[in-house]
């Protein structure tokens, strides 16, 4: 037999620990796409972050315009039994608020107005009768919030005019609603967060699970002198296309929650809530949900792996 | 951190293993390696050959002693830079350590790969090394798919495919018939004649023979012998090639 010489590469080897392009065309840990329940879990996450998402966006908004329509109004309420007086008392009052620097516009609300928004809660035969004293009102609205002072203000000018006037802030009828709003808001962004919580801790133990089934292969390729980095890059990669998987089947059956909701409430017609339509901005973030899903897994592959090898030599 | 003599490639002194509580399986070895030679190990079975080469191949850290390679204590080597160090050596272990959902041609590429050689870079290479084991038409098995001998071939082909410093070898003509391990042996000379130096772990005595010039480490109860003191003093020079 011939002394041919051994057929090795050209040079001897690069030596600099470069980056493992190679290693992704070998497929080192055997990938079985979506098969395990991991992407499963993920996209029910992200379908849930979803839905979590919307709702606190929602609200958001419905607070914003509400507060919004609300924050330059005032109400001047005028309990009068004398239907005269207490017409006379409402149109003075409008016209000495209508005097002062910014007022957009002080209007009394013409008694049929004011009974007809009373009526559903009283019934019409109260209201015929005249046993009910219905107040006048007269809706002011600002060119600026109505802040505490200025409320005193009002209510003191008012006073001149009309002894026996209530003038209250239009928000501050609100309070218990935008404190629920609130809630509601809080409650959304703890369970987007409760939900990112879960989303690592599933990649945790799918990714040590995948380290421990593939601990002979991680091994040999450790002494062929692979490196920690080419290692979690071959888990995060994996992790990151089961994670691209479940985020897309989740965000669109997420969506589809929220779109089913939104044309329910749509129906509603009640005005408070068509202001929690969401804008762009908000479908953006809420497209966003299933790529920070994808980033959080692979994030936290790379860190279990990592933290995992440390430990081998 | 760096030092020893420029003409040695690893250096042990007084290395001592022992595996968790257990009584020591190496005791007091020490040995240089010099460039371009050719070393048989050998000893009975469970004499610590495996052992010893494991300290060799960076998969072990010995219990004392002080071991350099490539002219860095090789003990307190951080382990970020243990691949580095893996890349200049070729291993043929004894139990093959084929990944086993890799085919053949990967699982000889994958030294290759982890180094960064782009892909149009190492088909040829791998191929020839292939055809060079007798292994061309089983290029795609897996191993599970290949006999014990076909195994090691591909074993060695990965050992060898990156022309490393180092080639360490545990029994790697355990599993072939006799004109094979000659092939084989033939293999590792002509690297050796490249400049890479060569450790083989044998039980077979008639290999030793086949060699001309290799120098023989026998342990004994994880004790090594040197009567003659060549394992501590450089060899006269081997001709090196390439
Ligand atoms: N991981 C281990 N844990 C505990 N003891 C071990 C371990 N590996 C080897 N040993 C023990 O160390 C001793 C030396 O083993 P080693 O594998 O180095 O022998 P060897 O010379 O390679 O034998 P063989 O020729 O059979 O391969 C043996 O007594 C063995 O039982
Ligand atoms: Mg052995």
């Amino acid at each position: 037999m011939a002394l041919k010489l051994p057929p090795v590469t050209g040079g001897s080897l690069v030596r600099g620990l470069r980056s493992l392009s190679g290693l992704d065309q070998a497929e080192l840990v055997p990938q079985t796409r979506l098969a395990g329940p991991m992407p499963w879990v993920i996209a029910i996450m992200v379908a849930l972050t979803v839905i979590a998402a919307a709702a606190g966006l929602a609200a958001s908004n419905v607070a914003r315009n509400a507060s919004d329509a609300l924050s330059g109004g005032v109400t001047v309420q005028i309990v009068e039994a004398d239907p005269i007086v207490r017409l006379r008392q409402a149109e003075a009052a409008a016209q000495r608020l209508n005097a002062l620097p910014g007022i957009d516009a002080a209007t009394v609300v013409s008694q049929e107005e004011v009974e007809r928004l009373i009526e559903p809660w009283l019934g019409g035969l109260a209201i015929d009768g005249q046993q009910i004293p219905v107040p006048a009102i007269v809706d002011v609205r600002l060119r600026k919030e109505v802040s505490g002072e200025r409320l005193g203000a009002l209510r003191r000018i008012v006073r001149e005019v009309a002894p026996g006037a209530r003038v209250d802030a239009q928000s501050t009828w609100l309070k218990p609603v935008f404190g629920a709003i609130d809630s509601l808001r809080l409650l959304a962004l703890a369970l987007v967060g409760l939900l990112a919580g879960a989303l690592a801790a599933v990649v945790l133990l799918a990714v040590r699970n995948a380290l421990g089934t593939n601990r002979d292969t991680i091994e040999i390729v450790h002494l062929l002198g692979g490196t920690d980095q080419q290692i979690a890059r071959v888990f995060q990669r994996s992790v990151g296309y089961d994670a691209a998987g479940g985020g897309a089947i989740g965000l669109t059956a997420g969506l589809v929650a929220v779109l089913a909701l939104g044309q329910q409430f749509a129906g509603l017609g009640a005005g408070l809530i068509s202001g929690g339509a969401l804008g762009w901005i908000d479908w953006l973030l809420i497209a966003l949900v299933p790529v920070a899903g994808v980033g959080l897994a692979m994030l936290t592959a790379r860190w279990t792996v990592l933290r995992a090898l440390r430990r081998m030599l | 951190m760096n030092g020893g003599s420029p003409g040695e490639i690893v250096h042990f002194d007084n290395v001592g293993l022992r595996y968790g509580a257990d009584r020591e399986v190496l005791s007091d070895v020490s040995f240089t390696l010099f460039p371009g030679s050719f070393y048989f190990l050998t000893g009975a079975s469970g004499a610590g050959k495996t052992s010893l080469l494991k300290l060799l191949y960076l998969a072990q850290r010995p219990s004392r002693g002080m071991i350099r390679m490539f002219g860095t204590d090789a003990i307190t080597l951080p382990r970020d830079r243990l691949p580095g160090f893996r890349r200049r050596l070729g291993v043929v272990f004894q139990d093959f350590r084929l990944v086993q959902h890799l085919s053949a041609f990967d699982n000889v590429a994958l030294p290759l790969r982890v180094a960064g050689v782009p892909e149009r870079d190492l088909t040829k290479p791998v191929t020839d090394m292939l055809e060079w084991v007798g292994l061309t038409e089983r290029m795609h098995a897996r191993p599970a798919q290949l006999s014990g001998g076909e195994q090691q071939r591909v074993a060695i082909a990965r050992a060898v495919i990156g022309r490393p410093e180092l080639l360490v070898a545990d029994e790697p003509t355990g599993n072939v018939d006799p004109d094979m391990a000659i092939k084989l042996l033939r293999l590792f000379e002509a690297l050796n004649r490249l400049g890479t130096t060569v450790v083989v772990a044998t039980h077979d005595v008639h290999l030793l023979k086949k060699v001309p010039d290799s120098l023989i480490m026998r342990l004994d109860k994880g004790r090594l012998s040197d009567p003659t003191g060549a394992l501590r003093y450089p060899p006269r020079p081997r001709p090196v090639q390439g």
